[in-house]
């Protein structure tokens, strides 16, 4: 077992509000990744769950079981640090065991389940160093033994592979997903970046100032954003939204652009609205019907494949094209939009009008 | 140490980023530095040369017009005379040399073993005005001591406390304290929290965790706060003078001044006295000179 279900936290330091009525539920043996921008709250969160935060008001529960009061250490949790945290003073055998020790194991289990642990996460030969004499991807994996080593009912992962180099955390990404499969344990992992949690989360949770902003899995919150932040946020190169309004069977632009009204969307005429078009719903080299008139920005050739900035009126349209693509900036283009992939958003509230329709 | 209170409160350690000033005139010292530098040494250095001449002259030879700074014949009689009595028992001044040791080595434990868990907590914890409770703590120290002499000399004679050591060891107490609280916050300061977070995470209370991952990383500055505390308990001269009197009680530095005046002062015997008196210090802040300049330097963490 291991569910961890928090509900309505609140906490501030001073002035600053991080957390806003935060609620979230995480099914158990699922890997459930919170995702947000620095100061979104995220690691607050993680350390109100751990009971290292005094919460201003809501409740942690673990397996149903309230445990908003208890000590960090009666909630039987294991966490890895964005610093690792691990004790300078201690060789990475006595780190790892650790938890072990605090929890009065004999010597001969922690002998077993260190050997096991650093089996596992390859770092046997590290065993008699000290912290200082590892490099960070060792230390990130010792922080990661250490959590390991014992079988809690939930893993808090806050920013683990951040400060690692690229090739190290793709490599970790795999190898953390894999581990999770292996241990069917309950993952809660903080991250900023979108690519760890669209790739290794079963759920995420978009984190902005403190609020949820939207809960589901890593497909819903790509493909359906719940409002005009989380598909800013998700997805790389960013979305591009433009003002608009419904004028009868028309989306008529701010800058005068006019596109055919998807068959989906009730907004009423005349409410302003954001149209969001992700990169690779753009095309430059197909013809269609729904199209928009611009003139080529700039190229940011990707290997794989080219990002293409067209402008429309004073706005940057991202337009996702193959690594051949070729141009001179300020050539007219026509990028053609796959308009059932679109998403309608209320500028207002900025919250999405996709849903209804679909 | 940190001078301002909001520099001290502050939650980074503040350092200093600016480069060292290059010295006047390139590389070499110039004439002018080493000249001003001579003149600064032998004013700061010849009181002490000449109190340890002094101290291993033969008293007609201390007397000597003009003064005898080389021919002289060196006689070890006068540091005899600081430990033994002339009846050949011991004498007061080595009696006041274990009081000395007694009072500063009492206060400094004292004062470390309440200052630095008090530390622990404004470093760590969410103080309600904090600031004001630091900068009270602070003010305590702003008043010269011989301001508060007398109040303190009516309220020992109210409860016994004059011509005791307890009452020395319990004022020296009171003005290291905050001294060691100061400093140590600055020390926790910069142990990060998350080795405690890790440790109560593991299954550690929080007590423990203080215990045995922070506490063994602060041990370099408790030796440098303590030294402090030890020299302020050792050189104290006030109190010693108005709140004790006989001579089972007394410390070292009214005593040794006690030796000035009277008839005639054996002036052999106060510089051989005051030899003594200087040494431990001396070695002590030769032990920790180091602790005394560097910080904890800690490699685990990756800020």
């Amino acid at each position: 077992m291991g569910t961890v279900a928090v509900q309505g936290l609140c906490k501030s330091f001073g002035k600053v509000q991080a957390l806003d009525g935060v609620t979230l539920d995480v099914p158990d043996g699922s890997f459930f990744v919170v995702l947000g921008p620095s100061g979104a709250g995220k690691t607050t969160t993680l350390r109100a769950i751990a009971g290292l935060e005094k919460l201003d008001a809501g409740s942690v529960h673990l397996d149903g079981r309230d445990a908003t009061g208890d000590t960090p250490a009666a909630r039987d949790l294991a966490m890895v640090f964005q610093s690792y945290a691990l004790y300078p003073r201690h060789t990475v055998y006595e780190n790892i065991a650790s938890p072990l020790r605090a929890r009065r194991c004999s010597s001969s289990e922690i002998a077993a389940a260190v050997e096991q642990m650093s089996s596992l996460l390859h770092i046997e030969r590290l065993l008699q160093r000290r912290p200082a004499q590892l490099s960070g991807g060792e230390m990130q994996r010792v922080a990661l033994a250490r959590a390991l080593v014992r079988r809690p009912r939930a893993f808090l992962m806050d920013e683990p592979l951040t400060n690692l180099d690229l090739k190290l955390r793709v490599e970790m990404r795999t190898e953390l997903t894999r581990i999770h499969r292996s241990l069917g344990a309950t993952f809660v992992y903080v991250t900023n970046d979108q690519v760890e949690a669209l790739s290794m989360a079963d759920q995420v949770a978009v984190l902005k100032e403190g609020k949820v902003q939207q809960v589901g899995t890593p497909t819903e919150v790509y493909e359906r954003p719940a409002n005009q932040w989380v598909a800013g946020f998700v997805g790389s190169p960013p979305i591009s939204l433009l003002a608009c309004h419904a004028e009868g069977d028309r989306l008529v632009g701010a800058e005068g652009w006019t596109l055919p009204r998807p068959r989906w969307t009730t907004a009423e005429d005349g409410r302003a609205l954001l149209l969001g078009l992700r990169a690779e719903d753009l095309s430059v080299e197909q013809r269609g019907s729904a199209s928009l008139s611009g003139e080529l920005y700039g190229l940011e050739p990707l290997g794989d494949r080219t990002v293409v900035d067209v402008r429309v009126g004073t706005q940057i349209l991202k337009v996702k094209a193959r690594p051949t693509v070729t141009g001179t900036p300020g050539e007219r283009l026509l990028v053609t939009v796959d308009l059932d992939r679109a998403h309608l958003f209320d500028a207002g509230t900025g919250l999405s009008l996709s849903e209804a329709g679909r | 140490m940190a001078v301002s209170v909001d520099e001290a409160v502050s939650t980074g350690p503040a350092r200093d980023h600016t480069p060292p000033a290059r010295r006047l005139g390139g590389r070499g010292r110039s004439v002018l530095e080493v000249a001003l530098l001579t003149v600064l040494a032998v004013v700061m250095l010849f009181p002490v040369l000449w109190m340890i001449e002094t101290s291993i002259k033969e008293n007609r030879d201390v007397y000597a017009i003009p003064a005898k700074f080389f021919d002289f014949k060196v006689t070890l009689d006068h540091y005899k005379d600081v430990f033994v009595a002339p009846d050949g028992g011991r004498s007061a001044l080595s009696v006041s040399f274990l009081n000395s040791v007694v009072v500063a080595g009492a206060s400094t434990v004292l004062a470390t073993v309440l200052g630095v868990p008090a530390a622990w907590a404004y470093s760590r914890f969410a103080v309600k005005a904090k600031k004001d409770q630091l900068f009270f703590i602070l003010s305590t120290r702003f008043m010269p001591p011989v301001v508060v002499v007398v109040p303190i000399f009516l309220m020992y004679r109210q409860v016994g406390l004059i011509d005791n050591k307890l009452g020395l060891i319990l004022i020296y107490t009171a003005f290291n304290v905050p001294f060691t609280i100061w400093m140590m916050k600055g020390f926790v300061d910069e142990v990060p929290a998350e080795y405690e977070d890790a440790a109560m995470l593991d299954g550690y209370t929080r007590l423990q965790a203080f215990r045995r991952f922070t506490l063994p990383l602060l041990v370099p500055g408790i030796a440098a706060t303590a030294v402090f505390a030890l020299i302020f308990s050792w050189n104290e001269f006030v109190f010693a003078t108005f709140l004790t009197s006989s001579d089972s009680v007394r410390t070292a530095p009214p005593a040794i001044a006690g030796l000035i005046g009277g008839t005639t002062t054996d002036w052999g015997l106060v510089a051989a006295a005051s030899v003594v008196f200087a040494l431990p210090v001396l070695v002590f802040a030769y032990l920790v000179r180091k602790h005394l300049i560097a910080g904890v330097t800690l490699g685990a963490v990756r800020r």
